[in-house]
């Protein structure tokens, strides 16, 4: 079975009069049910790296396959189909649509990717919020919320589609350490309970030391990748989810 | 798509000022539009209807656009003759009777049969030269429009014994004469008759009102000294616009130049088509303006919402969506200000079909008392169509800048 994330010698250079590299010859293969942090001083590329892995932005050189498809050269259609089903995106900043509640808000990838019926919809919203403790808030728009809530809404909607993969910049960058802790508890258990990979950028020492998976960058370059000990022997067990 | 159309209402719904001013823009040109081609139709349609009305639709005169084969080039089979004029054949259109009996099969119409020739009135020392137009009295009654426009007596009145004519009321004027005066006609040829007037008509074209005498036909042919002569072949229709299918046969079949309405006023029929041409020119500029309206508030819209588009691009929306939520944006603000456009133009029609304004002096005969306004579905329609059209064109345009826009310069931003 292939991989989730298979990139070979990704590099990313911006076209200016002075290039600017982002990410420099990095090669990652990410399994399933792996939770990962990236690491690494301000401006190394670790945004940069996550935009990649998300296809939301395209490498200048390497290769990049997603769940054994092949990312590059392919329509933006396609692009924006396996973005679709195959990753959920938290951001630093919540980047909720504003006129829309909390519910609607999670529903709108269901309702592109047109998979279920309004009535599913509704119900795996719901569901999806109330796991994380916002079943109060269900029908709130983004600017009737606390930070941390509009956090975990994202995270809600980044989860709409059961995407395999959740990429996360800096998900707790904004949040005081309740919430923070409160966020992280909710991307370990996504891990542990619902067999997702979570990729997670971040600043927060103790987040990283309490993930499965350290990629530490400098100059866009990784310059350690390593498991932590203890994690390490876990069994992957991939119909648990 | 329903979740397209829903992102489109709240972003329209969200700049509710603009989106009015947009949508009231789009309704006034629209509205105009139909207020101003109800106008320039209604007047079209009276010009032709007075045009159709007043003129023979097919005329047949003595004069032929080809000169005739020569008998050299029936003798000769090298013979060519080139540049020859048409002589003016003072027979007039031969064999009248046969030509008649051959219109009559086909024409779906009314036909006179008349000599057209110039000549003089004289009268208490005046002399006005005048055309003088040899009628059937009862043919002409049913081809010509003078017959609505009689002041005295009528196009009959002419078979009631002795040397009639029938003159416009300018005509008697300038001689000073009234009806039941008896005038001295003399025609080119010098042939000289006394006509009592036992008619009078008013057209309202002073060319006619001043410069056409009608009398029997046996008396214009005594006066040109051509017996039994007609050059002219009036044709009504029933159907005007069988006009020049009727003329092209019919001088297929008898040789002689046959001219349809169409031909005969074709400067006035190009003259409006040009009209056509300007007013759509002016629905087509006041559109565009419009149509910068919308580009405004869709491209104020793109960018107040660029970081939506790009959670949506991030999300695993594709480029034609984001194109497709921006065009449909501005395709309702263009449905909506055509239909408040068409309930505008209905209602400034039908204000319009109000005003009537009366005619000082003596107004008579087809004098416009009322503004000449045509309803027509196709007003409605056509204003519509270029107002969408140019809707379209202005949310395309922002529409495709906002579908390009790479999500990661706007999440970059905004983190
Ligand atoms: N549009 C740009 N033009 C020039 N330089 C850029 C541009 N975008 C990013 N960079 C540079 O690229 C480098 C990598 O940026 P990136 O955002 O990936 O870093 P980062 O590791 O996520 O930093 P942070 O921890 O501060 O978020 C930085 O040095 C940044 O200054
Ligand atoms: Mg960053």
């Amino acid at each position: 079975m292939s991989p989730l994330i298979e990139a070979r010698g990704l590099t990313r250079i911006l076209p200016a009069t002075v290039p600017v590299t982002l990410v420099r010859d990095v090669s990652l293969t990410i399994g399933e049910r792996e939770f990962i942090a990236i690491t690494g001083p301000s401006g190394s590329g670790k945004s940069s790296l996550l935009y990649l892995l998300g296809l939301l932005d395209e490498p200048t050189k390497g290769t990049l396959s997603l769940a054994g498809h092949a990312t590059l050269g392919i329509h933006d259609e396609a692009r924006a189909k396996l973005r679709l089903a195959t990753i959920g995106f938290v951001f630093q900043f919540h980047f909720l649509l504003p006129e829309f509640t909390a519910r609607e808000n999670v529903e709108i990838p269901m309702r592109k990717l047109g998979r279920l019926s309004p009535g599913e919809m509704s119900r795996r919203a719901t569901e999806l919020l109330a796991a994380i403790g916002l079943a109060d808030h269900l029908d709130k728009r983004p600017d009737q919320l606390s930070g941390g809530q509009r956090q975990r809404v994202a995270v809600a909607r980044a989860l709409a589609n059961d995407p395999p993969l959740v990429l996360a910049d800096e998900p707790t960058g904004s949040l005081d350490s309740t919430s923070s802790e409160q966020v992280f508890l909710i991307l370990a258990d996504l891990v542990r309970q619902r067999g997702k990979t979570v990729v997670a950028v971040t600043h927060d020492l103790d987040i990283a030391s309490r993930v499965d998976r350290r990629i530490h960058l400098v100059d866009g370059k990784v310059v350690s990748d390593d498991c932590n000990k203890d994690k390490k022997a876990e069994p992957a067990t991939p119909d648990a989810r | 798509m329903r979740l397209l159309l829903e992102l489109a209402v709240t972003h329209i719904l969200g700049r509710g000022r603009q989106t009015v001013v947009a949508i009231a823009g789009v309704a006034l040109g629209v509205g105009f539009s139909i207020a101003m081609a109800s106008l320039m139709q209604g007047g079209e349609d009276d010009f032709m209807a007075q045009l159709v009305d007043t003129m023979p639709h097919v005329q047949i005169t003595d004069e032929r656009r080809t000169a005739r084969r020569q008998p050299a080039e029936d003798v000769f089979a090298l013979a060519a003759i080139a540049g020859l004029r048409p002589k003016e054949d003072r027979r007039g259109i031969l064999n009248p009777a046969e030509v008649g009996a051959m219109l009559r099969a086909f024409v779906p119409g009314r036909i006179s049969m008349s000599l057209r020739t110039q000549g003089v009135v004289r009268y208490a020392g005046r002399d006005v030269g005048i055309s003088i137009i040899g009628i059937d009295p009862e043919e002409e009654a049913a081809v010509s429009s003078v017959a609505g426009d009689f002041l005295e007596g009528s196009f009959a009145s002419l078979a009631g014994g002795g040397n009639n004519i029938i003159v416009g009321d300018r005509l008697a004027e300038r001689l000073g004469a009234r009806l039941g005066t008896t005038v001295t006609v003399v025609s080119s040829t010098g042939q000289s008759r006394g006509f009592k007037i036992v008619g009078l008509f008013h057209t309202g074209t002073t060319a006619r009102d001043e410069g056409e005498g009608y009398v029997l036909l046996k008396n214009a042919q005594i006066l040109s000294e051509r017996p039994n002569a007609i050059n002219d072949i009036r044709i009504k229709l029933d159907d005007p616009s069988a006009a020049p299918a009727v003329a092209r046969r019919a001088e297929a079949q008898t040789g002689y130049k046959t001219v349809p309405w169409q031909e005969a006023n074709e400067s006035l029929l190009e003259a409006l088509v040009i009209r056509n041409v300007i007013m759509y020119t002016v629905v087509g500029a006041i559109m565009l303006v419009a149509g910068f309206g919308i580009f405004n508030i869709i491209s104020t819209i793109t960018h107040e919402k660029a970081r939506d588009i790009a959670i949506l691009k991030s999300l695993g929306f594709t480029q034609g969506d984001m194109r497709r939520l921006f065009l449909v944006e501005g395709l309702a603000l263009g449905l909506g200000g055509s239909a408040l456009g068409w309930v505008m133009g209905f209602s400034l029609c039908y204000a319009m079909s109000l005003v009537h304004f009366e005619l000082s002096g003596a107004a008579v005969g087809r004098e416009m008392t009322r503004l000449p306004l045509a309803w027509s579905i196709w007003h409605y329609v056509i204003a519509a169509g270029f107002a969408l059209a140019s809707a379209a064109v202005a949310g395309y345009l922002p529409a495709r800048q906002a579908a390009r826009l790479n999500p990661v310069d706007i999440i970059r931003g905004a983190s």
